[in-house]
């Protein structure tokens, strides 16, 4: 099974995290993920840049619409994401909680997914 | 084959679902993967056993024979399935596979399999409602209406929560195992709360004529059982002794009428010794783990009841001291206002009823019938008459179980003119 692990953040909060500590968290992501790739969990997964580079885009009236930001004001932000295969929910969500972000106040949401690989 | 013969195979069969239906609903969710194939699987089977053990005899060991049956109906309905959906083919092979082992039908297996049901049922992925409404009903077989009573909720809100919450464990892969070491005591907090909530369910009916329910506390107890077997934390163990303690004062706590008799009216001659005896046995065996928690504490103060030979024998002062601990573990205003009461049985009710409308003051307590009710006891002992027949009165607007309410009524018409 996949699970997609979605990492959240208030991003004004990450701001003020001093630099020192974020490169810290940073260089654990590192190994983290090198660690997942290696045990052949990690399948693949990015950090998005800021939510201000964000536009939404919808239909209105049949016409393309276009707003400024992410879909959804919430106080926290979508930062990153894993895609990792797992054998059940029990090991993704072991794997999450070794998100380094956690401890200084993230969120990570893990949701199964349906994975298709497009040849 | 007389119609007698019929009846009585019926009656056995009857039995038989009453006594084993979970375990084989247990181990057929594990053997084919999925709850709603092994619902269906597991009533084709009993359906079968009618039919079957009036012509063959009642087979030596029925949960086996149940859940072997079960299982094939289960590959037979997938195969047919399968004819209009290949996709299903490979599943169909799989079980069939699997079915040829027939390993992990001995007894031990069959009980793991209820506790894999078990945690599974109070996975935290799930909510706190919904794994409450799905151990009530996969674990203790109770039906959706048993279940939305038990909620003061509406059978529909109910049913959709059960079926939400076994899509999402499809849906998500949530194992159906035995968590891990590491795992296990956060995992287990949530077992107890439910397997408590049930206890409760049927020590009290929230609602309705019945005050008890024999069957479901004792499912809770032999849930708790099956526990500490597995893992003797000391706050399973706590939670067992609590069981068997508030348990041992069942007959004592109604009378042939079905009215409620407070601790202090009890005729503690009707207390059960064994469930006191062993209740008290486990309670040392959490304290002295020195890793107890609320239930331990909880279970200590119903053993400090069960050894005192009456109300004014009672050891209050440890009481209070139990509930001092326990406010400090777990601060709440219930049990704050039993703390209160205790204060009341040790210095005088003025002590009791000064902490009472302090906590009440504080507005957590306000809709809650026992504080009203405490309140009101205090005040008829201190001679307050008028102030006790309106916190009566109040308590009275806040309870709607059939006993509870004639209990208040009777001390409504015992306070003097």
């Amino acid at each position: 099974m996949h699970y997609l692990l979605m990492c959240c953040f208030d991003e004004t909060k990450w701001e003020k995290i001093p630099e020192a500590d974020r490169d810290k968290v940073m260089q654990e992501y590192h190994l983290l993920l090198q660690d997942l790739a290696k045990s052949g969990h990690l399948q693949a997964g990015a950090k998005l840049r800021p939510s201000m580079t964000a536009v939404t885009i919808r239909r209105k009236n049949g016409k393309p619409a276009m707003t400024d930001g992410p879909f959804a004001e919430t106080k926290e932000q979508l930062g990153g994401y894993h895609l990792i295969e797992c054998h059940d929910l029990d090991e993704a969500i072991a794997i999450a909680n070794r998100i380094p972000t956690l401890p200084l106040g993230g969120s990570v949401e893990v949701r199964a997914i349906d994975f298709q690989e497009i040849n | 084959m007389s119609e007698e013969a019929v009846e009585k195979i019926r009656e056995t069969v009857d039995a038989v679902y009453r006594s084993d239906s979970r375990r084989v609903l247990a181990t057929l969710i594990r053997l084919l993967g999925d709850f709603d194939l092994a619902e269906e699987a597991m009533h084709d089977a009993f359906i079968a056993a009618v039919e079957q053990w009036r012509h063959e005899g009642v087979p030596k060991n029925p949960a086996a024979w149940l859940i072997s049956t079960g299982r094939f109906k289960a590959i037979d309905a997938m195969r047919r399935r399968a004819r209009f959906d290949a996709s299903l083919g490979e599943m169909v092979n799989r079980l069939e596979a699997a079915a040829n082992d027939t390993s992990g039908w001995n007894e031990e297996a069959v009980e793991d399999d209820r506790l894999r049901l078990i945690f599974t049922c109070c996975h935290p992925a799930l909510s706190a409602d919904a794994q409450a409404a799905l151990t009530l009903r996969e674990v203790c077989g109770l039906t959706t209406e048993e279940i939305a009573r038990a909620f003061l909720t509406a059978p529909p809100t109910v049913a959709q929560r059960i079926v939400r919450a076994k899509r999402k464990i499809q849906d998500a892969r949530i194992p159906y195992r035995v968590p891990s070491q590491r795992d296990l005591p956060d995992r287990l907090d949530a077992v107890l709360r439910v397997v408590y909530l049930v206890f409760n369910e049927g020590y009290s009916a929230s609602s309705g004529a019945s005050l008890t329910r024999h069957d479901l506390s004792g499912e809770a107890i032999r849930l708790g059982r099956l526990l500490i077997e597995l893992l003797p934390e000391p706050e399973a163990i706590g939670l067992l002794a609590l069981m068997l303690l508030q348990e041992s004062r069942r007959a004592a706590r109604t009378s042939p009428a079905g009215d409620l008799i407070l601790l202090d009216r009890q005729d503690r001659s009707l207390w059960n010794r064994d469930q006191i005896a062993e209740g008290i046995t486990l309670v040392e065996r959490a304290l002295s783990s020195r890793r107890f928690g609320p239930y331990s504490l909880q279970a200590a103060i119903a053993a400090v009841h069960a050894e005192a030979p009456s109300t004014e024998a009672t050891d209050w002062p440890q009481i209070v001291g139990l509930y001092e601990v326990l406010l400090r573990v777990e601060p709440s205003p219930v049990i704050a206002l039993n703390r209160a009461v205790a204060v009341a049985m040790r210095d005088g009710p003025a002590a009791g009823l000064a902490l009472i409308d302090a906590l009440l003051a504080s507005g957590d307590l306000q809709e809650y019938h026992l504080a009203h009710s405490a309140r009101a006891d205090l005040c008829r002992r201190l001679g307050k008459t008028e102030e006790a027949r309106a916190a009566y009165q109040r308590a009275l607007g806040l309870t709607q179980q059939g006993p509870e309410r004639r209990f208040l009524e009777r001390r409504l018409s015992e306070l003097p003119g």
